[in-house]
């Protein structure tokens, strides 16, 4: 026995010491599964940050061909009136065709033209018809005009088609690599930043296809929302905070308003199909019925965050404004609800923010439509942000994974941009009583 | 783009009806605004608002009623022979008219009927245009000009505002229970027209699920089976996935952000998490089923297990992560709800900082958290993205999370989404399965409030 056991009287190694360590060890692994656990959801939240990032960052280039147009009047204009309506439904894809046979000379088999013109996008025609509407006096002239590359062209040169792969399991045959080689080594193959997703709609084509659409058609929808929600909520929260007696009747209006916030929002769909669609027809897939739905889904939030913004004003506040002789709603008005306004605001961002990321009321009244023409208002036909990451993540197109990955980013980049805005509003304004 | 004309001239008079009311009132005391009982500003919005709002109102019921209105005008000004058509293909032949009305394109060469109906259409458009213009300048100049006449020096204008100001608050806060109202009716009414064709029993109880209806009455497969049995197990079995993820990692997350957590970790891991909540589901839906669905598929098949890409395993995960916050934030509340003292006595006996929280801290808080977790799972169930675009629409009954199954959600999406006439048993299938949705998260969420609200009680 040594002097140290002696002194305490407990073994080193005895039971209780080891029943102690049992307990540091059931301590530390606590502890850990708590770390785990937050490291999981964190790992989770990086690989869904990297792997639309990682699909998406490639939409926002893209590759044109370089083509030696000539502008032959007598295709374009043949009567010599420079007539916009004649400009405009012109066979330019005849001329893209030519300046292509004119580069392969070679190609003659009927399949390998076409499969030769399917290098090119088929909005071909509306590019080069832009081009001659902007400059009539193109015509005539030869010009090097860059054109859009098809999507399994693009795919192929960003590299997601392996040219070692069997030509069967290629969408791009081996005479079409060989074309692609020639043009690359002529140096006509541009790479650029894409452009057209930023300031055109949607097209059945994904190298054609842009966000800009969607975001106008977001921009309106959040518009009726924002116009319904916030002023309907501010009121509703102002008369339940400060006005509103305490009787059944606001009772009712209480729960009903926390049930309401977690009323699944398909539900809201339901509601606006059956209520604004068929008994008061209004028109399908506008904004208008949209940011109707919307509103409703977003009262109960506004509501909620308003009236925690409303209860955080002191009660000395309305005490000393009552003392100088102001009325009920004087007191309301010029001092209780500018002081919670900061509040009342970031609530308000937030619960646009979310309305800005739902999609699924909006798919039951009929915003899934597929829309080319940009939303010019609230009426129009028109289709918003999430809607439209749906509609490409249902595209079986291998090119529109990527875009909608980037439709994805842009989405949540607008997100960002609100949260941050509500967080600032939140640290500038908010005020320690 | 009327509307806005609309809204404009009633703006230019209440604009207008403050500025008389304004300085009517400075008038009838002859400018000494101390005669006032109150102030000239006031005296100026009651005239306003008395210009404004019932116009407003009028407005309103104008447009709800305007199209019914014609649509029944010109309906009524058909042919014997059309009017008796069945409702559907009358139904069409109003979007002819209303096509052709409105210059959009229409079908090849329509009859003389349709032309004529449209060009009565169009007639009575522009007459309700121009109707809507007259009566709601006239009722605005009409409010304008007696509440005008009201004013008076003693005549109590801030009380009448007031007064106003607060109905308008009222009837603010009534929309909310309007909007419950026109939930519940408009699912129950769909619903019950659904359960007149298809019986309630077979609906709740049977097992199979075909919602296709037959075109033609020969058809193989003629009438859709209606059995929503599949589709509610579908919908736990992804619940059940889902919460098996949230509640383990949620709750871990829960308690470390409480209970070990220095204040500046705390201050970086709970915006993590709300991140993670602020995640649009369309988002999730697409990560589910473009890396989660294919990753599933692959782990699948190295077992030997055959999965398909659409599977419930993958939206179950994605959803169970997206649930995480949920359920980590609301426990978060309640594990810092349970007194220190409780914790300090469990410490003065010599318990560690894990048994403590173990047995004590979490019995404690399991009331709120089971709340906490009832309110998650009913975020499970009203989920749509996700399982839209990762579970699959093959209503499978099935306990295989490897196999795709459907949800309520999914097949609501999937019955109404496209063209079809509205009174199908197929779309009215979709309001039978909103209205069990709606009350299901109802009740859950009750159960869950109920239960936090009483365990907040016995600490207060």
């Amino acid at each position: 026995m040594t002097d140290r056991e002696q002194s305490t009287g407990i073994a080193v190694d005895s039971a209780e010491v080891k029943h102690a360590r049992k307990r540091y060890r059931a301590e530390r692994r606590f502890r850990m599964y708590g770390v785990a656990a937050i490291a999981a959801a964190a790992g989770m939240l990086a690989l869904l940050v990297i792997s639309i990032v990682a699909t998406g960052w490639t939409a926002f280039y893209q590759h044109s061909i370089a083509l030696d147009v000539t502008f032959e009047a007598k295709v374009i204009d043949p009567k010599g009136g420079r007539d916009p309506s004649v400009l405009a439904r012109a066979d330019y894809r005849k001329l893209a065709r030519a300046s292509l046979r004119k580069l392969f000379p070679d190609v003659k088999k009927r399949g390998d033209k076409r499969k030769l013109y399917g290098l090119l996008s088929i909005g071909v025609d509306q590019q080069l018809a832009e081009l001659v509407a902007a400059d009539p006096s193109l015509i005539g002239q030869t010009r090097r005009v860059e054109i859009y590359a098809s999507d399994d062209v693009d795919s192929f040169l960003k590299g997601f088609i392996d040219r070692e792969a069997p030509e069967s399991d290629r969408r791009i045959k081996d005479k079409e690599i060989a074309w692609l080689d020639k043009l690359e080594t002529d140096g006509a193959i541009t790479s650029h930043l894409n452009l057209r997703f930023w300031t055109k709609g949607d097209s059945r084509e994904p190298e054609l296809a842009g966000f800009w659409g969607a975001m106008v058609g977001s921009f309106f929808t959040l518009l009726v929302t924002l116009a319904l929600s916030f002023p309907v909520g501010v009121l509703a929260a102002t008369y339940l905070e400060e006005f509103a007696p305490k009787n059944r009747w606001t009772d009712i209006i209480e729960v009903n308003i926390n049930n309401l916030a977690a009323v699944p929002s398909i539900v809201f769909g339901l509601l606006g199909l059956a209520v604004f669609l068929n008994f008061f027809g209004l028109p399908r897939s506008a904004p208008l019925v949209g940011g109707m739905v919307l509103a409703l889904m977003t009262l109960p939030t506004i509501i909620i965050a308003s009236r925690s913004a409303l209860k955080a004003v002191p009660p000395s506040i309305r005490e000393a404004a009552f003392g100088v002789g102001a009325s009920e709603l004087q007191v309301v008005t010029h001092h209780v609800v500018p002081l919670a306004l900061p509040g009342i605001l970031t609530g308000a961002i937030i619960g646009m923010a979310r309305a800005l990321g739902e999609t699924a009321p909006l798919l039951m009244i009929g915003m899934v439509a597929f829309i080319v023409d940009i939303p010019g208002s609230v009426t129009d036909p028109a289709t918003v942000m999430p809607v439209q990451i749906y509609l490409w993540a249902d595209s079986p197109e291998r090119a529109f994974v990527a875009r909608t990955s980037a439709g994805v980013m842009a989405l949540l980049g607008f997100l960002m941009l609100m949260n941050a805005l509500a967080v600032i509003l939140r640290k500038r304004f908010e005020r320690r009583w | 783009m009327q509307i806005w004309l609309i809204l404009g001239v009633i703006l230019l008079l209440a604009a207008y009806g403050y500025q008389r009311g304004k300085g009517g009132a400075l008038a009838a005391v002859s400018g000494d605004a101390s005669q006032l009982h109150s102030l000239p500003s006031y005296h100026g919005a009651y005239v306003a608002l008395w210009a404004a709002i019932p116009a407003l109102i009028a407005c309103v019921i104008w447009l709800s009623a305007e199209h019914q209105i014609i649509e029944a005008l010109v309906v009524s000004g058909l042919s014997a022979e059309s009017q008796a058509l069945e409702p559907q293909r009358l139904a069409l032949l109003m979007s002819d008219i209303r096509n052709l009305s409105s210059g959009d394109i229409v079908r090849a060469d329509p009859s003389l009927e349709v032309q004529a109906a449209a060009a009565r259409y169009t007639e009575l458009a522009s007459i309700s245009l121009y109707a809507k213009f007259a009566v709601i300048a006239a009722l605005s100049a009409i409010c304008l000009f007696f509440a005008k006449k009201r004013i008076a020096g003693q005549f109590r204008a801030r009380n009448r505002v007031e007064r106003i100001v607060r109905y308008i608050m009222i009837a603010a806060s009534v929309i909310a229970i309007l909007t419950t109202i026109g939930l519940v009716l408009s699912l129950l009414f769909e619903a019950w027209r659904f359960f007149l064709r298809v019986p309630f029993h077979d609906f709740l109880f049977g097992t199979h699920w075909s919602p296709q209806t037959a075109i033609r009455a020969d058809q193989v497969g003629a009438s859709g089976s209606f059995g929503a049995i599949p589709i509610f197990a579908g919908t736990l079995l992804i619940t059940l996935i889902a919460m098996l993820i949230a509640v383990p990692l949620g709750l871990f997350s829960a308690i470390y952000m409480s209970e070990y957590a220095s204040p500046r970790a705390r201050g970086a891991i709970k915006p993590l998490l709300e991140v993670l909540a602020g995640v649009p589901t369309v988002v999730y839906g697409l990560f589910a089923a473009l890396t989660v669905g294919p990753y599933v598929r692959g782990f699948g098949e190295s077992f030997g297990i055959d999965a398909s890409s659409e599977s419930a395993l993958a939206a179950g995960l994605v959803m169970g992560v997206m649930i995480i916050p949920f359920v980590s934030s609301l426990s978060d509340d309640v594990i810092n709800a349970v007194p220190q003292t409780l914790r300090d006595g469990s410490y003065a006996l010599g318990a560690t900082q894990s048994e403590t929280i173990r047995q004590v801290v979490l019995p404690a808080a399991l009331p709120g958290i089971v709340g906490a977790v009832l309110l998650a799972v009913s975020r499970a169930i009203g989920e749509t993205m996700i399982v839209v675009m990762a579970a699959g629409l093959a209503a499978n009954l099935t306990a295989n999370p490897f196999e795709a199954v459907t949800t309520v959600t999914v097949q609501i999406v999937t019955l109404l989404v496209g063209d079809q006439e509205f009174d199908s048993s197929k779309t009215l299938a979709a309001f039978a399965l909103g209205l069990v949705l709606f009350f299901v998260t109802l009740a859950l969420n009750i159960i869950a409030l109920k239960v936090v609200r009483k365990y907040r009680e016995k600490y207060d």
